[in-house]
C-alpha cells in the first residue's frame, strides 16, 4: 500500500523529537532549564554506535540510555548539588559531550569517517491497527522503540498528575520552600528528574543511530536538544502539548524532503525556520504562570 | 553553632583564594598542564608541539591563527560579558553574529559599486545594527511580555541558521549557482590585513579599542553603574526610583547584540569575504565561556579570547599535523566553564553563610 511520503517522513523526524522533549518535560517541571539535553542526544547516539556491536539492538539501546543519563548526573551535580548556574553547566555539559563523543568516535573509527553501517532496528508490525487506511502503517509498521515513544505520553500525564511523586516534582519546580514545608526532598527529586529526562534524551540518539540512520555522525543530534526546549515551551509545559509540539517540528522537517523530492517551488529553509518563529509566538502570548515558577533558577 | 562555625572555618581558604585575581589564571594553568600531560601521554610529544607551534609557539600561527580567530571571540565575549553583567541571559551570540555577518555580506556585494570607498564602513555599521536588531526581538520579548531570553535567543539562532542557508541558495547565492554561498566581496567592502605576509587584519585593533571603550563604560560612566546594579540586583535597582530596570536591560541587550553583528561582519570583510552555512564553528557559545572566564571583566575578555582562540587554533593544526581529534578543545573550553561555574557558587554560597552567621 502506498504511503502518503509526508506521513511516513514526519513519523520518523517526531519520534527522536518527543523522546527528547518528553525528557526535557521532566526536568522543566521540576524547575530545570536542561540545555545539556543536546549533548545527551550526541552522548546517546555514539553509545549506541558502540553499544550495538558487543550487546545487540537491545544493547544498543540500554547504551543510549546510559550516556544520556551519565550526562544528566553531570547536571545533577552541578545544578543540584554544587547550585552551579543551569544556563552555564548545561552549555558546558553539551559542549563536553560534543567533545567527548567525537574524540572517541575518531579515536575508535577514524579520522576518515568510512562509512560505518550498523544493525537497525526491524519494524514490527501491529496487525490491525497498520491496516489503517493512510497513515496506519507509517505509524504502526515501525520498530518496537516507537511505540515505546508513543506511550511516553500517556505515562508522563499520568506520572505528572497522577502520582504522588509527579505531585511532588511539579511543587518542587514551582515553589520548593512551599515542597520543602510538605516534606518533600526537593535536591534529590529535582537530580532524578535532570538524570530520567538526560536519559530519555539519550534513548532519542539512540533511535537517531538504531532505528533510523544506521550510522553515526559527529554533530549527528543536530540541535534536537535545543529544540526539545522549543517543543516544550510551544507545548505550554504539558504532556499531551509537547505532542502536538513535537509533532508541528516533525512535520516541518519532514517538508524538507517532501519538498526536495516534489520538487516544489518553495525553499524548504523557509519551512524549517516556521516551527522557531511559532515557539517565539507561542512564547509571546504564554500567560504569566504558564512555565514553571523556578525555571532556569538556582537559587533553590 | 559550633560545626557551622567549623564549616565555615574549612572553606574559608577556598573561599579566600576564589576571591582572589588569581582563580581564574590558576585554574586555566591547571586545567591546561593536565590537558598537556594527558595529551602528550596519549598521543605523543608530537600532538604537544603541533599544538604548541600551531597556536603560539611560532609567529606565524600566533599572528595568522591565533590573534585572527581572536577577533570574533573577543567581540561575541565582550557582548555576552555586558548581557550577563546587566542579568540579560544572551545565549544568542551566534544567531546576532550571522545576522551581523549577512548585512555585512549583503552590503558588500549590492551597494559597493554605488558606496565605493564607503562600502567597508557601511558593512560595518549595518552589520553592527543587524546584530542589534536581531537581539533587539529577543530584547522586546523580555521588556514587553517577560519571554526567557534563555530560550528566544536559542530559537533566534535557529531562525538565523536557517535564513543565511536560504539565502546562500537563494537571493544572495553566486552567480554560477552552483555552490552554497554568496559571492566573494570586491576589495573595496574589504577589510586591510596589517600587511601582505599577515592574514592578521585591523580588526583585532578593533576590538581591542571595544574592549577598553566597554571596561571604561562599565567602571566610569554612571550609565554603567546602572548597568551593574540591574544585574546585581533588579529588585534593589528597582526601590531605588532612579533606575528604569526593563530598559537598561533592553540596552545592554541591544548592545550585545551589537557586539555580535560587528563580530559577524568583521569575520565576513576580514576573513572569509563571502557568507556560507556554518560560517560560525560555535562562536557564540565558546563566547559564554570566554565571558565567564574573564569573570565578565571587559579586559579579561581580552586574555580569554586570546586563550581560547589559541586552544581552538592549535587543536586545529593538531589534528591537521599530528592527527588528534580537535574536538579535544572543547573538552577543555566545558572543564573550565564547570570549575569556574562551580567556584562561583561556592563563593557565593559562602557569602550568603557568613551574611546569616553575622545575623543570627
Amino acid at each position: 500500500m502506498a504511503v502518503d511520503p509526508l506521513v511516513a517522513a514526519s513519523v520518523r523526524t517526531t519520534v527522536p523529537l518527543l523522546l527528547a522533549a518528553g525528557g526535557e518535560l521532566l526536568s522543566e517541571r521540576a524547575g530545570i532549564l536542561n540545555i545539556g539535553l543536546e549533548g545527551a542526544v550526541i552522548a546517546g547516539a555514539l553509545a549506541a554506535t558502540l553499544g550495538v556491536g558487543p550487546w545487540g539492538l537491545a544493547g544498543g539501546y540500554a547504551a543510549a540510555l546510559c550516556a544520556g543519563a551519565a550526562v544528566g548526573l553531570l547536571m545533577a551535580l552541578f545544578v543540584v548539588v554544587v547550585r552551579a548556574d543551569q544556563i552555564l553547566t548545561g552549555t558546558a555539559a553539551t559542549l563536553l559531550a560534543f567533545g567527548v563523543t567525537g574524540a572517541v568516535y575518531r579515536g575508535v573509527y577514524g579520522a576518515t569517517g568510512v562509512a560505518l553501517t550498523l544493525p537497525t532496528s526491524a519494524p514490527f508490525r501491529i496487525p490491525v491497527l497498520a491496516a489503517i487506511p493512510g497513515v496506519g502503517s507509517a505509524l504502526f509498521d515501525q520498530p518496537a522503540v516507537f511505540y515505546l515513544a508513543y506511550l511516553l505520553i500517556p505515562i508522563l500525564w499520568w506520572f505528572l498528575y497522577r502520582t504522588q511523586v509527579g505531585l511532588a516534582l511539579r511543587a518542587v519546580g514551582e515553589s520548593p520552600a512551599a515542597a520543602g514545608a510538605a516534606g518533600i526532598a526537593a535536591g534529590p527529586l529535582r537530580a532524578a528528574a535532570v538524570t530520567v529526562g538526560s536519559a530519555l534524551g539519550g534513548l532519542a540518539g539512540g533511535v537517531l543511530v538504531l532505528a533510523q540512520a544506521g550510522t553515526f555522525a559527529e554533530g549527528m543530534s543536530a540541535g534536537r536538544g535545543f529544540i526539545a526546549i522549543a517543543i516544550v515551551v510551544l507545548g505550554r509545559w504539558t504532556p499531551l502539548g509537547i505532542m502536538i509540539g513535537a509533532l508541528v517540528f516533525g512535520v516541518a522537517t519532514a517538508m524538507q524532503y517532501v519538498v526536495q523530492a516534489m520538487g516544489w517551488p518553495i525553499r524548504y529553509e523557509l519551512v524549517l525556520m516556521l516551527p522557531y518563529l511559532l515557539t517565539l509566538l507561542a512564547l509571546m502570548f504564554s500567560p504569566r504562570g504558564v512555565a514553571p515558577a523556578m525555571l532556569a533558577r538556582s537559587d533553590v | 553553632m559550633a560545626t557551622t562555625a567549623r564549616r565555615a572555618d574549612r572553606w574559608a581558604g577556598v573561599v579566600s583564594f576564589l576571591d582572589s585575581p588569581w582563580a581564574a589564571p590558576a585554574v586555566v594553568l591547571v586545567v591546561l598542564a593536565t590537558g598537556a600531560a594527558l595529551l602528550a601521554a596519549w598521543y605523543g610529544v608530537s600532538a604537544v608541539s603541533a599544538f604548541w607551534f600551531g597556536s603560539i609557539g611560532s609567529w606565524y600561527g600566533f599572528t595568522s591563527g591565533t590573534l585572527v580567530r581572536a577577533v570574533p571571540l573577543i567581540l561575541t565575549g565582550l557582548g555576552v560579558a555586558i548581557a550577563f553583567r546587566a542579568g540579560v541571559f544572551n545565549i544568542g551570540a551566534d544567531g546576532q553574529l550571522l545576522a551581523g555577518a549577512t548585512a555585512a555580506a549583503y552590503v558588500g556585494l549590492e551597494w559597493s559599486a554605488a558606496l565605493g570607498h564607503a562600502s567597508l564602513p557601511a558593512a560595518l555599521i549595518l552589520g553592527t545594527a543587524a546584530g542589534a536588531l536581531w537581539a533587539g526581538v529577543a530584547a522586546l520579548l523580555r521588556a514587553r511580555f517577560g519571554v526567557l531570553e534563555v530560550i528566544s535567543t536559542l530559537m533566534l539562532n535557529f531562525v538565523a541558521t536557517d535564513l543565511v542557508a536560504f539565502l546562500v541558495r537563494g537571493p544572495l547565492q553566486e552567480p554560477l549557482h552552483i555552490y552554497p554561498q554568496s559571492a566573494t566581496l570586491p576589495s573595496v567592502a574589504r577589510l586591510p590585513t596589517f600587511g601582505p605576509t599577515t592574514q592578521l587584519h585591523w580588526g583585532l585593533a578593533l576590538a581591542l579599542v571595544l574592549a577598553g571603550a566597554v571596561w571604561w563604560f562599565l567602571a566610569r560612566t554612571a550609565a554603567g553603574f546602572r548597568l551593574r546594579i540591574v544585574g546585581a540586583n533588579p529588585f534593589a535597582a528597582a526601590v531605588t526610583g532612579r533606575v528604569r530596570v526593563t530598559r537598561v536591560a533592553a540596552w545592554a541587550f541591544l548592545a550585545s547584540g551589537a557586539l555580535a553583528g560587528l563580530a559577524g561582519a568583521i569575520e565576513i570583510t576580514a576573513v572569509t569575504y563571502a557568507l556560507y552555512d556554518n560560517l560560525s564553528p560555535g562562536y557564540g557559545f565558546t563566547a559564554i565561556a570566554v565571558a565567564v572566564l574573564a569573570g565578565l571583566n571587559p579586559v579579561g575578555v581580552v586574555f580569554a579570547g586570546v586563550l581560547f582562540a589559541a586552544l581552538e587554533t592549535g587543536a586545529t593544526a593538531m589534528q591537521r599535523d599530528a592527527g588528534v581529534p580537535s574536538v579535544w578543545a572543547s573538552v577543555v573550553e566545558a572543564a573550565l566553564i564547570l570549575i569556574l561555574v562551580a567556584g562561583a557558587s561556592i563563593r557565593a554560597r559562602a557569602g550568603n553563610r557568613h551574611l546569616r552567621d553575622a545575623a543570627s
